[in-house]
């Protein structure tokens, strides 16, 4: 195990960022997210075939790239850092993660290779630590009924991917309503789904909970890469801004800020990484606990991070923060929206709790 | 080319094969730096065998349950003079005084600090005049940990007053048994004395014992001052252990003592000694892998915060027990004891952590400026000599 990159992922790295450089710069996402396509799906298309970023997850059998979390989660920084509206971690990760236990191989190719994309019909701000709401029923006719609330990138999968109890059912999106919400989260928009006796195949059984938790652990390095483009950017920033006859990046009050960010940073950095070592190897009852653990601290430790570094880049940007054309909202809202996606900072110190053997008050 | 983790093993075998652990202490101490194994990564004859510094574990490893050296006592000479006299210091005087440093036989301080040079420490006045191929030393340093049980010091003096501050400094070994030292103690908030004030009047100092250039002094002393802050901030711990480990067993064997609110501020900091052991295995990681970088400072400040906010909870959450306190006497400490003492001393102790070493708040102007890239205080002692500097 290691904490730093490999060279393969400063490969991938480099790749994703240069493609995102090039077709995914900020005043392009902002005009995006008010457009009738708020998703690119054709840099998607680029992003997921070319350079293969939608089948790291899935094993070379299947016709994927056979890599791990390790690598999802360098990409996933990269993402972060452009806020790129794409549907790599809805459809990639939670989905392929989902499909990858019960084995469903036809679709996972699919998805591999980017042809395909889908979504598991869960809240966003679903919890690991929670049962899920039942809000979908089964008929004895294999049809679903009812309606699940806040869906990420369910407005561009072509398969939705439905738990109800402890299974999992396919839908083809098409069959089911898919309601886009003005959202919080301009880049990764949601959505209100509902079935009315839509046809519906059940996959196999599922657990939730553990793809919960690996999406949580992995949304961590999405956060860093957000918390990073944020420190970077107000740092320039204030290099170059100058009030009092100074640049205001040589006032110390300011100075101080920044160092004290920076070091939540490098812990976040560190906690993202271990998370997704952890996450990498197969999955073995040994390592549960500690891969759960990880998940927890680096969900909890980067949803706060990304979101104070967010805060404080809007702050330190003055009246230019606050407009809608500085690209700082889109990182603040994002930041915002992951802090409550897929567990609360809160939630996960809880889980914590359990973990580490620090038990609550009775 | 350098030795593996096979070969640094079977240096150890070898030498454990050949030397009784159960005879004289000392002697099997002298033994072990003779044989490399003291600190691999130093070179061959100076108690090192010249491989990578992460291949100690190994040697620990193997000679666990053989004597050891007494890290608390012998920091400053482990952490910051033996560094400091391997990167400057001439072959006489790495062959002097590495070996009985290490041992322990003789202990080092610090004589950095004075009553009007603490974070600015490039203004002190402590003076060192050249007097017949020797040096005069006359001022007075404070703080100054350890001084008592010291048999050297590293001690930074101002050479020429007539430059600008961070010129005219010189960098010297200080012979604490010579003639004009005075040690007193100073009693701390926690009762006892673990630092001092020492006085120098008139000492006398061979040139032999100079470290580095006359003038070059500043320099010298950020190589002593980068592995302080390495030091006191680098300490390989276990998922939660250390100081959080002392925190979580209280919790554990004390229900009644429970409620939300404590709950709540333990998991925060349980989270955040977490991510910070992380940030330190990675900076480690990243130091073996030929990468330094100036995170170290980072993790001081990390390090610091976090055990003040360790300890005051600590105390907080033992109620009662918590308004006890372990022993006020005025005497002279072996050192930081953060394991052996109570909570009270602990909380107060940690007090000290974002001061020693650099303050919390130089640290955040070394990262904003170093690290960040911002620009720099205005320094309007620059170009003065240090002679006309306002007092
Ligand atoms: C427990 C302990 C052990 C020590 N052991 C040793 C030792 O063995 N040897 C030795 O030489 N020294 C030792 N020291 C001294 C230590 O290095 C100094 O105390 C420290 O460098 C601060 O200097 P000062 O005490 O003069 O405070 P000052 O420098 O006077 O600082 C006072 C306050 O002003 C702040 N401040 C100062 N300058 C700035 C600035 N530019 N920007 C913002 N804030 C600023 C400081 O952060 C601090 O809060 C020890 C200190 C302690 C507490």
């Amino acid at each position: 195990m290691t904490l730093l990159y490999t060279e393969v992922e400063e490969e991938l790295r480099a790749s994703v960022r240069d493609l995102l450089t090039d077709r995914c710069p900020a005043d392009a996402v902002l005009k995006r997210v008010e457009s009738e396509a708020p998703y690119d799906m054709d840099l998607w298309k680029t992003l997921a075939g070319d350079i293969g970023v939608a089948g790291l997850l899935v094993p070379e059998d299947y016709g994927g790239a056979g890599a791990s979390a390790r690598e999802v989660a360098v990409v996933l920084e990269e993402l972060g850092r452009a806020v790129a509206p794409l549907p790599f971690f809805t459809s990639s990760v939670l989905a392929t993660k989902a499909l990858l236990s019960v084995g469903e191989e036809d679709l996972i190719q699919e998805l591999a290779s980017g042809e395909a994309t889908a979504a598991l019909a869960v809240s966003l701000a679903a919890s690991p630590y929670r049962p899920l709401p039942e809000t979908v029923t089964v008929t004895d006719g294999g049809l679903l009924n009812g309606e699940i609330r806040a869906v990420a990138g369910a407005d561009v999968a072509d398969v939705l991917l439905v738990p109800v109890g402890t299974a999992l059912y396919r839908v083809e999106a098409e069959n089911a309503r898919i309601e886009v919400l003005p959202s919080l989260d301009l880049t990764r928009p949601i959505a209100t789904v509902t079935f009315s006796d839509t046809p519906a195949s059940a996959l196999g059984g599922l657990d939730v909970r553990s793809v919960l938790n690996f999406g949580a652990g992995l949304l961590a390095s999405e956060q860093l890469g957000v918390a990073e483009w944020c420190l970077g950017t107000t740092l320039a920033y204030i290099k170059e801004r100058r009030q009092f006859a100074r640049p205001v990046g040589s006032f110390q009050a300011i100075k101080h800020r920044m160092a004290d960010l920076w070091l939540d940073v490098v812990r976040a950095r560190a906690a993202a990484r271990n998370a997704a070592d952890l996450l990498s190897p197969p999955d073995g009852v040994e390592a549960a606990g500690g891969r759960e653990l990880a998940a927890a601290v680096a969900k909890s430790w980067c949803s706060e991070v990304a979101l104070h570094v967010a805060e404080e880049s809007v702050q330190l940007h003055g009246g230019i923060g606050m407009t809608w054309e500085h690209p700082v909202h889109l990182y603040l809202k994002r930041a915002k929206a992951t802090e409550i996606a897929l567990g609360t900072p809160g939630a996960h110190r809880e889980a914590v709790a359990a973990l580490a053997d620090l038990p609550a008050p009775v | 080319m350098a030795l593996d983790e096979e070969a640094v093993r079977e240096r150890a075998v070898a030498f454990l094969a050949a030397h009784d652990p159960a005879g004289d202490r000392l002697e099997f101490l002298r033994a072990r730096f003779d044989a490399g194994l003291a600190w691999v990564h130093f070179p061959e004859g100076l108690g090192g065998l010249g491989a990578a510094r992460e291949l100690q574990h190994v040697v620990e490893h193997e000679l666990a349950g053989t004597p050891q050296i007494n890290p608390g006592l012998q920091t400053i000479g482990l952490g910051m003079a033996a560094p400091t006299i391997l990167a400057f210091g001439t072959d006489e005087q790495r062959g002097r005084f590495l070996r009985p440093l290490w041992t322990g036989e003789e202990i080092w301080c610090q004589l950095f600090s004075e009553p009007g040079a603490g974070s600015d420490l490039a203004t002190l006045g402590t003076r060192a005049v050249r007097d017949a191929g020797e040096w005069v030393v006359d001022g007075q340093k404070v703080w100054t940990s350890g001084a008592h049980h010291s048999r050297w010091a590293i001690l930074v003096a101002r050479t020429d007053p007539d430059v600008p501050k961070h010129r005219g400094l010189t960098y010297f070994v200080c012979d604490m048994h010579a003639p004009g030292v005075e040690v007193r103690p100073l009693r701390q908030i926690t009762g006892e004395a673990e630092f001092n004030e020492v006085f120098l009047t008139g000492v006398r100092l061979g040139d032999d014992l100079r470290l580095g250039e006359i003038g070059d002094g500043w320099r010298v002393a950020q190589t002593t001052l980068m592995n302080e802050r390495v030091a006191i901030g680098g300490a390989p711990v276990k998922r939660g252990g250390g100081m959080v480990g002392l925190l979580s067993e209280v919790w554990r064997s004390r229900p009644e003592a429970r409620t939300h609110d404590l709950h709540q501020r333990l998991l925060r900091l349980w989270v955040e000694a977490e991510v910070t052991r992380l940030a330190g295995t990675r900076l480690r990681e990243q130091l073996s892998a030929g990468q330094p970088g100036p995170e170290g400072s980072g993790m001081k400040l990390a390090f610091a915060s976090l055990n003040q906010a360790l300890s005051g909870l600590d105390v907080e959450l033992r109620g009662e027990e918590g308004l006890a306190y372990d022993d006020w006497t005025f005497r002279r400490s072996e050192g930081v004891d953060f394991v052996g003492r109570g909570s009270g001393y602990r909380y107060l102790r940690a007090k000290g952590n974002s001061i020693e070493g650099g303050t919390s708040e130089i640290l955040r102007n070394i990262v904003a400026e170093r690290v960040l890239g911002l620009p720099s205080e205005p320094r309007v002692d620059k170009d003065v000599p240090w002679k006309d500097l306002p007092r």
